[in-house]
């Protein structure tokens, strides 16, 4: 009967790693929360900040962290999706086929620090952009790229060949059953990586500190995309490693839990009605 | 109808090109990254000898580079990580794959989720506020180190972990589980006898991914590992890693300085790193592939 | 002299009659020979069956006459499909403007997830057509052609995928009519329905019958003796026997045949 002892003994073991597992992201959401939601208030979520006293706000550092990520999805949606596409839809198997898997591979497992390195060189001084939003916004793009090309392609080999074959079988030409039957069909699913991608741009900080830089414009909302942006992520290492503001603690404490509110609001802002409309989709058929 | 037919397939044509182009510009950034780092990396070689970059401590420029401590920190964060996170990790995603019930399965998977979702930074930012003031009070030193780094990243990587052990946990054809159940096995036998082992692969690739993000961390690590470039004496004594000595002196040190060319060779380093991680793991699954 | 000349005329349209034209047909995937050495003439507004057992190429030879085969991996083809006495595999043809008069219905229904209405407008929107009016006739047309107007005259707007089987299977036959091919190829159309939207089927095909010429798969050998005029029967790649459905199933003059037609085998 010892077998069964080892198997009870087993169970026990995964149960408890589960619950191990669960108990740190418990704590840790709490914790945030806890030291964060006294100090979230509009006036801090809005308010600008200062340098040496205490009392500022973190708002342009959240417009910031927005009006980047908005400007590395323009960047790299367009060539993510492309190279989805063309991996989903056109590659046949080959080197040429095998060498952009590969780079994709590579690209994503490129440490965001040292992206941020090539970033700074590239874009903030042979460019000539120098810290500001642009260049933080382009190193994020490369971030961002390698995600996308998976999640579009994901998206799109999820779609039967039925679809295809019977746009195909019409008469329609490949762009034109890309266009109006397989991207409207995978758009759930894009949607939904999409929304992964940003909530983790939104979180990213490693990348931008040596491009979008540590300053922000006195100016706010500030939609030049030439001066620096520091955004929320940033802001929070900053005050933590450098900063001389008295009340350090205290912004660090409100920028950790509007950080994670942030990612996780932009998540369920995107996830519960990808979730719905899907629902209503596969709901309408029958069997 | 002739004039639509023709633009019709000029536009066939044209987006397939774009999509071509697309693709290819995926392979040529990464070729430019490695291409970019390197070259300024390669240029501390121009003033410092590789033999004291690498394998001498004394970081003290612009006299001496000596980056071992960083080479030293960072591996060892990496390996402490996966002491922690890996078999957190693979328990968690054997019990999400074949032990939790399916409610279970449900209400935890946004928990995977969640983790993904707390940025870099703030994993820091607990591990300044939590574990480190622990460590400080209930172990000793300074609190700043490679434990409370390995710490933090051990469950940074959990996601990564989990997701990826958890889908080969799955890929594992059911009929090899039903012949094992078919002959009075446990669970446990089963999957001890059966199940990892035809997952092995993906497990092993879990945990070299998992490596990968552990050891290119930058932010997390900076915030908690201490910041002093000397070789660590224990656990809890501040040191550095690759990834926290470039965030802290990139900022201070001017472009094109072999100061500057240094960290870039850091960097460089890094990459080469990750990039043979992914290698290793493409060998791993093609391995797979040869033995069904 | 009169008659005579006009008489000739009628031979020569018989002749004309032949719409696709089969010669020497081989098809490999891979080093696999799926198919070896067929010929086989379609004629028009004549529905011609293709039978025979699992595997035997039947289906591969249907996809062959829209090169819909293209889009797999590794297909090798060797032979001439002649459409209007032009060769379809000639380098250079348009494959896309090929599909648009050799349209395909398929074993498994396969409506897109759109509207009733979206699904039978694909077509003519796809080939250039705006007009809201003309799209509302040609939508109504196919419908109508296919028997499903009443059906689904009140709900347009709907999900196509919230329809039964049958009748996403005749959308899609709607939705093929909405392109007006010439060719209209069926793959074992209802295999995948119940006995009465398999009637319903075999109906519409007699009545397409006389507009478009039709090639249809079928397992089931009681539909070819019920829709078809002409029965090719394929087996391990090959074409053993080709002629009018009656003789084939009465009297075939090949020994294969006649057991797959018993029962004695398949």
């Amino acid at each position: 009967m010892n077998k069964y002892l080892a198997d009870r003994l087993a169970t026990a073991c995964f149960w408890a790693a589960a619950a191990v597992i669960t108990g740190i992201l418990l704590f840790f959401l709490t914790h945030i929360f806890w030291r964060g939601a006294p100090v979230l208030s509009l006036a801090f979520v809005l308010g600008t900040p200062r340098e040496m006293t205490a009392g500022g706000g973190v708002g342009p550092q959240l417009f910031n962290t927005f009006y980047i990520l908005v400007l590395s999805l323009l960047f790299s949606l367009p060539i993510g999706v492309g190279a989805g596409i063309y991996l989903a839809e056109y590659a046949r198997p080959g080197p040429l086929t095998n060498l952009i898997r590969l780079s994709t591979e590579c690209l994503a497992s490129v440490p965001s620090i040292v992206l941020g390195l090539f970033g700074a060189v590239v874009f903030v001084w042979y460019l000539g952009l120098g810290f500001c939003i642009l260049a933080g916004a382009a190193a994020l793009a490369l971030l961002n790229l390698p995600v996308l090309v998976r999640v579009t392609e994901e998206a799109l080999r999820a779609i039967p060949v039925s679809y295809r074959e019977a746009s195909l079988a019409l008469g329609a030409t490949k762009w034109q059953t890309i266009r109006r039957v397989v991207l409207p069909s995978a758009l759930l699913g894009m949607v939904t990586g999409v929304s992964l991608v940003a909530g983790r741009a939104l979180g990213e900080s490693a990348i931008l500190i040596y491009t979008a830089g540590l300053s922000v414009s006195r100016y706010f909302p500030d939609f030049d995309p030439f001066v620096a942006g520091e955004t929320l992520a940033v802001h929070l290492w900053y005050v933590n490693a450098q900063s001389l503001v008295p009340d350090a603690t205290r912004i660090a404490d409100g920028s950790a839990a509007l950080l994670v509110l942030v990612v996780l609001v932009f998540n369920l802002c995107i996830g519960i009605p990808s979730r719905i409309l899907q629902r209503r989709l596969l709901g309408g058929g029958g069997k | 109808m002739t004039r639509i037919r023709h633009s019709v397939l000029w536009y066939d044509r044209f987006f397939r090109y774009v999509f071509v182009a697309s693709a290819a510009l995926v392979s040529l950034i990464i070729l430019a990254v490695v291409f970019f780092v390197a070259r300024q990396g390669f240029l501390t070689f121009t003033v410092v000898s590789p033999w004291e970059f690498l394998f001498t401590t004394n970081w003290n420029p612009p006299a001496n580079y000596g980056a071992f401590t960083f080479i030293f920190g960072s591996f060892a964060v990496t390996v402490l990580a996966i002491c922690f996170g890996g078999p957190l990790g693979l328990a968690g995603a054997i019990f999400l794959a074949k032990v939790a019930p399916e409610w279970v399965r449900e209400s935890l998977r946004p928990a995977t989720d969640l983790f993904v979702g707390i940025p870099s930074v703030v994993y820091g930012w607990i591990g300044l506020t939590v574990f480190v003031p622990f460590v400080r009070e209930h172990v000793n030193g300074a609190g700043f180190g490679l434990l409370v780094a390995g710490i933090i990243l051990g469950i940074m990587i959990l996601p990564t972990v989990i997701s990826v052990s958890e889908d080969s946990l799955r890929a594992v054809s059911p009929a090899l589980e039903e012949a094992s159940y078919g002959l009075g096995a446990t669970r446990w036998q089963t999957l001890s006898r059966v199940v990892l082992p035809a997952a092995a692969p993906g497990l092993v690739t879990a945990v070299i991914l998992g490596m990968a993000r552990a050891i290119g961390e930058a932010m997390a690590v900076q915030m908690v590992i201490g910041n002093s470039p000397q070789f660590p004496r224990s656990l809890v004594t501040p040191t550095a890693t690759l990834t926290s000595e470039i965030v802290l002196e990139m900022g201070n040190t001017p472009f094109g300085s072999t100061w500057n060319n240094a960290l870039f060779f850091m960097a460089f380093t890094l990459l080469v790193l990750s990039l043979a991680m992914i290698l290793v793991v493409r060998l791993v699954v093609r391995h797979r592939g040869a033995t069904p | 002299m009169g008659r005579l000349v006009a008489e000739r005329l009628t031979a020569a349209e018989e002749a004309i009659r032949i719409k696709m034209e089969v010669q020497g047909l081989s098809v490999h995937y891979g080093n696999t020979p799926a198919l070896s050495n067929v010929n086989l003439a379609v004629k028009a507004n004549h529905v011609t069956a293709l039978i025979g057992p699992s595997g035997c190429g039947k289906t591969t030879f249907l996809r062959t006459l829209n090169r819909m085969n293209d889009l797999i991996e590794g297909v090798r083809v060797t032979g001439r499909v002649l459409l209007d006495g032009e060769d379809i595999y000639r380098p250079g043809t348009d494959v896309v403007a090929l599909r648009k008069r050799v349209g395909m219905v398929f074993q498994r229904p396969n409506p897109f997830p759109m509207s009733i209405y979206d699904n039978v407008a694909f077509g003519p929107r796809i080939h250039g057509l705006r007009d809201r009016r003309r799209l509302n006739e040609i939508v109504e047309k196919a419908l109508r052609d296919a028997a499903l107007w009443d059906e689904v005259k009140d709900r347009l707007r709907s999900s196509a995928l919230g329809l039964s089987g049958g009748q996403q299977q005749r959308l899609c036959i709607a939705r093929l009519l909405a392109v007006e091919p010439e060719v209209v190829l069926m793959d074992e159309p209802t295999s995948a329905l119940d006995p009465i939207s398999m009637l319903k089927i075999e109906e519409l095909i007699q009545d397409l019958k006389a507009t478009y010429t039709i090639v249809i798969v079928t397992h089931n050998m009681q539909q070819a003796a019920r829709v078809s005029d002409s029965t090719a029967f394929f087996l391990s790649g090959e074409l053993v026997e080709y002629g009018p459905t009656d003789v084939i199933f009465t009297r075939p003059r090949d020994r294969r045949t006649e057991d797959y037609i018993t029962g004695r085998f398949g």
